[in-house]
């Protein structure tokens, strides 16, 4: 149900972002799903990739801070609306989403998400029963 | 250019016989009063089997004890006092090598004496009653702004109390007040001239004529650059607080090295490495004794300015000797915006926010004249998140634990692991770039 994330300290400045990109296509690591969030002085490259534990390890001997986390992938119905349905699941709870990105495949017309909840498990419990589908590591492998 | 003699400059031109014999007097007198009143210098007396007996001249100061900074904040806050509180009117504090401050005490009589070396430093720039002073000089605990202000009041001229910052404000009163003369660190009125030129005021318009600049070592290039684009004569103004404050010793207008009011602090020059006292005229590093202070009195201070006393008699006629302008110290300790800052305070702080010491390096630049000092830390897998709201809690958390020891605001930026060059392992902490 949970995908590792991995998390890694980029400072905003030219040319920070591709040293981690590129290590990860020499060591023939495949970026499944890939976001950036910045600041004006420094970015968190947060990424999904084929095999998060060698990527981890190939980071981190290259120097850098890396850190992984458990996010949830949710296929979202790719028409209007798709998202808030899914939003509104949490509305009124106590679980809060700290952030999310799109997962740039979608499969059979639906989108599909990734979500940092706070509570993942809780999370995870609320929707699959309203029936949303929570994708294993494997489905975005492929 | 010679100013008009002023009555309060009389005791600058004692003749020197006569300066040595009220020296030794005095010495002898302050090296009691401490020896009976602070156990700290007494035992380091008894140490070396010595009394206030054994000076009977003027050199036997160099077998007396030094007193360092770090002796302030052993003793913090009040170890070093000789006086008691009920005759301390006046308690002032400077940064200290750690989060503590170093606390300095004065008498009623060691304030008249801090305001009569004041009234003799703007003298010896030709100020006197009729000028108008802004003084921008920091107010509060520092002792710059307090200490010129009573100097500038008592030899009549009219203080205007701004204190620093508020460029734009500084900028009216100068205009509209008819300010003729200004005292403030350097970097502070370099910043001041620019800001200036932005609101389309020419200071070279305005009747300022003055600047008693100090609290930070500047060059000569910068004194040059100041009287180029504004027209009035600066001059170099020193003191410590651990001495008295501003008011230890001013340029004339010679501008050929600082008169210290030697009548009240006895200047030494000795080498930083043995402690051994140089001759004139070689450079070393500048110790001190306060010769008149009651409250606190200070055998031999190590202030680690590293100057050299200048041979010969001043074309101004003034007997008390000169130093040559600060150019650098002996320590780590870095002068920002006039504020003391040492490297180790900046690691105590980021020990004491992160857990553990990161690798850092303080980065020091000068933008519009004024002083900018950046601390950048490396991550690590520690306090690393994958949320930005945490990363940037950390940044505030430092800045904020920065603030609280080092009482000035500083840019910290969060960098990469090993972004830092290491030499030999060890990082290069401090990269000054003011100069540039």
């Amino acid at each position: 149900m949970k995908i590792q994330q991995l998390s890694v300290f980029v400072e905003n400045k030219p040319g920070h972002i591709i040293a981690p990109c590129r290590l990860m296509a020499e060591a023939g690591i495949d970026l499944r799903a890939l976001s950036l969030a910045d600041t004006q002085r420094f970015g968190i490259l947060r990424m999904i990739v084929s095999d998060w534990q060698r990527a981890s390890q190939v980071l981190q001997r290259a120097g850098f801070i890396v850190k992984s986390n458990e996010v949830l992938a949710i296929e979202v119905p790719d028409r209007p609306g798709g998202l808030t349905e899914i939003l509104e699941l949490f509305e009124g709870t106590e679980i809060n989403i700290e952030y999310m990105y799109a997962f740039p495949f979608g499969r059979g017309g639906k989108a599909v998400l990734i979500f940092r909840f706070d509570q993942p498990d809780a999370a995870i419990e609320r929707l699959q029963s309203a029936g949303i589908n929570v994708l294993e590591s494997g489905d975005l492998t492929r | 250019m010679t100013a008009p003699f002023h009555p309060a400059s009389a005791p600058d031109y004692v003749p020197a016989p006569h300066l040595r014999d009220l020296q030794l007097r005095k010495l002898q007198e302050v090296v009691n009063r401490a020896w009976n009143r602070v156990q700290l210098f007494r035992q380091r007396m008894d140490e070396r089997g010595l009394t206030p007996g054994n000076i009977q001249t003027l050199a036997d100061i160099t077998t007396l004890p030094f007193t360092v900074k770090t002796d302030l904040r052993d003793t913090y806050p009040f170890g070093l006092f000789a006086s008691p509180m009920q005759e301390v009117v006046r308690l002032h504090a400077s940064s200290g090598t750690t989060g503590k401050p170093i606390v300095v005490a004065y008498t009623q009589q060691d304030l008249e004496v801090w305001t009569s070396v004041m009234v003799r430093s703007f003298a010896a720039c030709g100020v006197n009653h009729g000028d108008v002073v802004q003084n921008a000089y920091g107010y509060g605990l520092f002792t710059g702004g307090l200490g010129a202000h009573y100097g500038a009041e008592e030899m009549g001229a009219t203080v205007i109390p701004i204190s620093g910052g508020n460029s734009d404000r500084q900028i009216m009163v100068m205009r509209d007040f008819g300010v003729t003369v200004i005292c403030s660190t350097p970097s502070y009125f370099l910043h001041l001239i620019e800001r200036a030129a932005q609101l389309d005021v020419d200071i070279r318009e305005l009747p300022l004529r003055v600047g008693l600049f100090g609290a930070e070592p500047w060059t000569q290039s910068m004194r040059q650059r100041i009287e180029k684009l504004t027209a009035i004569q600066a001059f170099d103004l020193y003191g410590l607080s651990e001495i008295i404050g501003p008011g230890v010793a001013i340029e004339c207008p010679e501008k050929d090295g600082l008169h210290i009011f030697e009548d009240h602090f006895y200047p030494e020059i000795i080498d930083p490495e043995t402690g051994q006292p140089l001759p004139d005229g070689q450079e070393g590093e500048l110790v001190l004794t306060t010769l008149s202070k009651m409250a606190m009195p200070m055998i031999r201070y190590r202030t680690r300015d590293i100057t050299s006393l200048i041979p010969g008699q001043c074309a101004c006629g003034r007997t008390i000797r000169r130093m040559s302008r600060i150019g650098r110290r002996s320590d780590d300790m870095l002068i920002i915006r006039g504020v003391n800052v040492f490297p180790s305070q900046v690691e105590a702080a980021l020990l004491e926010a992160e857990g553990t010491l990161p690798h850092y390096q303080i980065i020091l630049t000068r933008m519009h004249g004024l002083d900018q000092m950046e601390v950048q830390v490396e991550v690590t897998p520690q306090v690393f998140s994958d949320k930005i709201g945490a990363l940037e809690e950390l940044n505030e958390k430092l800045n904020d634990a920065l603030e609280r020891v080092l009482g000035i605001r500083v840019r910290v930026t969060l960098v990469e692991p090993h972004t830092i060059q290491r030499s030999e392992g060890k990082a290069k902490r401090v990269i000054d770039r003011r100069s540039q």
